[in-house]
């Protein structure tokens, strides 16, 4: 084998260039080659050389309607952008005081937050790994700052653990460790694992699973100084003559596992929901905002689409302005559709009969959230909590605590619920008043003497109510993937779908980013070829 | 019989197994388990579940699409298979709910629906519901 046939394999590859350009060229080049990749967006799309006078429709102005409109008209289209609602954004949004929520079959509330306080009812935190929209966060200037995600001060709840008795984050999670690693171990000790584990290795396990599990000179996981340096003391540190401190009471197995608590801190390994998240100082529409400022001429607000139409020439939407009652038809070279699959399915839309059944076969969940108003930080002054999540297996599934003003005096708006499944059917389903009383019922299980005592004003926004998407989330099966998805984004003709549903990562800003530079990409070479 | 989430593994079979693992969601969700129940009772399970968006009075609403279709008068309901087949598969803005709910109570609710909000008076059985919403669907 002469040495231009030579083909290193990809480990002796990196090794090369690790040690020729060093860590941060090995990190690169491990990225390219398929390693530590932990996105798909490669930079903003590059699309240059529209055809002069090529216009684009975009119908629906959230942020993939938005990033098309700004992206297509910075590659030289004529963009005019279509929205039903009387602010940009879509489901990045935020509830403030003064704002009005209607509610299909009309409920309407009337927030009443103190200045300053928000209710991020959609999207409200963002991965660090969310990398296209970070950068268009940073583009437009947004500024951002940490979410607690991970308080290890919180509390958990399971009605059928603990009595119902909430207990700490930190207590359960250190007990399930120290449990877990006291079996693991004895099963070691006791030889059940020798035909699958090297001698070597059993070695190294038990020592990780003294040292891990913090056990004592028996293998056994006890109440004692060392346990309590991790979830906590009876009596803490101090100083002088009462500086010695006392060992906590670890919870017994039984109660441990009844908690669940495996299920928090799998929660917190997911790819999604790890450290650090941010998101935008004074609320999530700080997004919006940053592209509604660079796509606010191309935009007309308040206009319901009822009809999307298309032919070898061109496309046309009719609708009517909500406000004035006035009807038009707007028409361009292409489409970028980002109407949600909800409403779309209701629409009159000129596509094949494969894209049609694509659109219908894309349900949405109803998540709610509900914002309470506080006339404190109890949650800090009394408990040490400063931002996070307390769990609890009730409706609203969590309580939320601000993460910024900490340590102010003066209101302070919690998230009360973050219901999904079953419970949010059973919170929409209420009137927005017996949303509140259950939130103030269910969350006071965290904090019984102030819960109601410091509660000013809440809103919630039950999202299967919102007229304008009737959901929050895409629901997909594997089926329906296998189905219909490539149908849903695939170009049909002159019209491309974009959105949260248009995507593998349904949920997040980011997915619906990354589908909208997708159908884009698509739509551009189209009108090249064309 | 009250509805816990496991449950749901035992009725509607393995397909099911990714909606009870809720950590390996990538959507954004509150994390943890629940342990909200669903009544057995018809008239309970349609405010519990469907009035979140037919509404409490079944006649559905107005929104940025023609809106959410009444149950209430609506002839449709007649048949049942039609109405069996929508729970078990949804439809448009409606998801499926083979994985919210047993077909006792999928058979309760629409009994409900065809005698209080129309006039079906023929009840639904689980057995009918069960023989066409077999294949359940699941969640990704």
């Amino acid at each position: 084998m002469s040495p231009s046939d030579y083909v290193p394999t990809r480990r002796e590859l990196l090794s090369m260039i690790g040690k020729i350009g060093g860590g941060l060229a090995m990190y690169q080049a491990m990225t390219v080659l398929g390693h530590a990749a932990e996105t798909q967006f490669t930079g903003p799309p590059a699309l240059t050389g529209a055809r002069p006078g090529a216009s684009v429709l975009v119908l629906g102005g959230g942020l993939a309607g938005m990033l098309a409109a700004y992206e297509l008209g910075k590659a030289g289209y004529r963009v005019q952008l279509l929205e039903y609602q009387d602010r940009p954004g879509g489901r990045c949004y935020t509830v403030r005081g003064g704002d009005k929520i209607v509610e299909v079959g009309g409920a309407t509330q009337n927030v009443a937050f103190s200045a300053g306080n928000y209710l991020n009812p959609g999207p409200w935190r963002i991965p660090h790994h969310h990398r296209t929209l970070l950068h268009y966060a940073k583009a437009f200037g947004v500024e951002l700052e940490p979410f607690i995600q991970n308080n290890t001060n919180t509390f958990v709840h399971r009605g059928n653990a603990f009595g119902g008795k909430p207990q700490r984050y930190k207590e359960l999670a250190v007990d399930f460790k120290g449990h877990i690693s006291e079996l693991l171990s004895k099963s070691l000790n006791s030889g059940a694992l020798d035909s699958q584990v090297t001698a070597e290795d059993k070695e190294m396990l038990l020592v990780a699973m003294r040292e891990w599990g913090v056990l004592d000179e028996n293998m056994a996981y006890v109440s004692s100084i060392g346990t309590s340096a991790q979830r906590g003391y009876d009596t803490p540190p101090g100083g002088g003559l009462v500086g010695a401190p006392s060992a906590s009471t670890i919870n017994g197995l039984s109660d441990v596992l009844s908690s669940n608590i495996w299920t928090q801190l799998n929660f917190h390994f997911n790819n999604v929901m790890q450290t650090t998240m941010f998101q935008p100082k004074g609320g999530m529409d700080m997004i919006a905002r940053g592209f509604f400022s660079q796509v606010e001429p191309m935009m007309r607000m308040n206009t319901r689409v009822s009809r999307i139409a298309q032919s070898d020439s061109g496309v046309t939407a009719n609708w009517t302005d909500t406000v004035t009652g006035e009807t038009g038809e707007t028409q361009a070279d292409w489409c970028v559709c980002t109407i949600p699959p909800t409403i779309l399915s209701q629409l009159d839309v000129q596509v094949s009969d494969a894209t049609k059944a694509a659109i219908s076969a894309v349900p949405m969940n109803g998540q709610v959230k509900i914002g309470l108003e506080m006339r404190s930080r109890f949650w800090e002054e009394n408990y040490a909590i400063y931002g996070g999540h307390s769990f609890t297996d009730q409706a609203i599934s969590l309580i939320s605590y601000p993460n910024f003003d900490y340590f102010k005096d003066g209101p302070a708006v919690l998230l009360g619920a973050f219901a999904n499944g079953a419970g949010a059917f059973q919170l929409t389903g209420m009137t927005p008043e017996q949303r509140i009383e259950i939130a103030l019922e269910q969350g006071s299980i965290f904090h019984p003497e102030e819960y109601r005592r410091e509660f000013v004003s809440g809103a919630s926004v039950a999202w299967s109510r919102m007229p304008w998407i009737q959901g929050c989330t895409s629901r997909w099966t594997e089926e329906s993937r296998a189905g219909h998805y490539q149908n849903l984004v695939q170009m049909d003709g002159r019209i491309v779908l974009a959105g949260e549903h248009a995507t593998y990562y349904g949920g997040w800003m980011e997915g619906s980013l990354l589908s909208s530079i997708n159908a884009i990409e698509q739509l551009h070479s189209r009108a090249l070829a064309a | 019989m009250s509805r816990h989430p496991a449950a749901a593994l035992v009725v509607a079979g393995a397909a099911v197994l990714a909606a009870a693992a809720p950590a390996l969601r990538a959507q954004d969700g509150p994390g943890g388990t629940s342990s909200v129940e669903i009544s057995d009772e018809g008239e309970q399970v349609y405010q519990q579940i469907c009035q979140s968006c037919h509404m409490a009075d079944a006649r559905g609403g107005a929104g940025a699409g023609t809106g959410i279709p009444a149950l209430a008068d609506n002839p449709r309901m007649a048949d049942k298979d039609y109405i069996i087949k929508l729970m078990a598969t949804g439809r448009g803005g409606m998801p499926w709910f083979t994985d919210v709910l047993t077909p006792e109570q999928i058979a309760a609710v629409l009994t409900h629906v065809r005698t209080e909000f129309n006039d079906f008076p023929e009840p639904v059985t689980a057995q009918e519901v069960a023989r066409l919403a077999g294949s359940a669907s699941a969640e990704q």
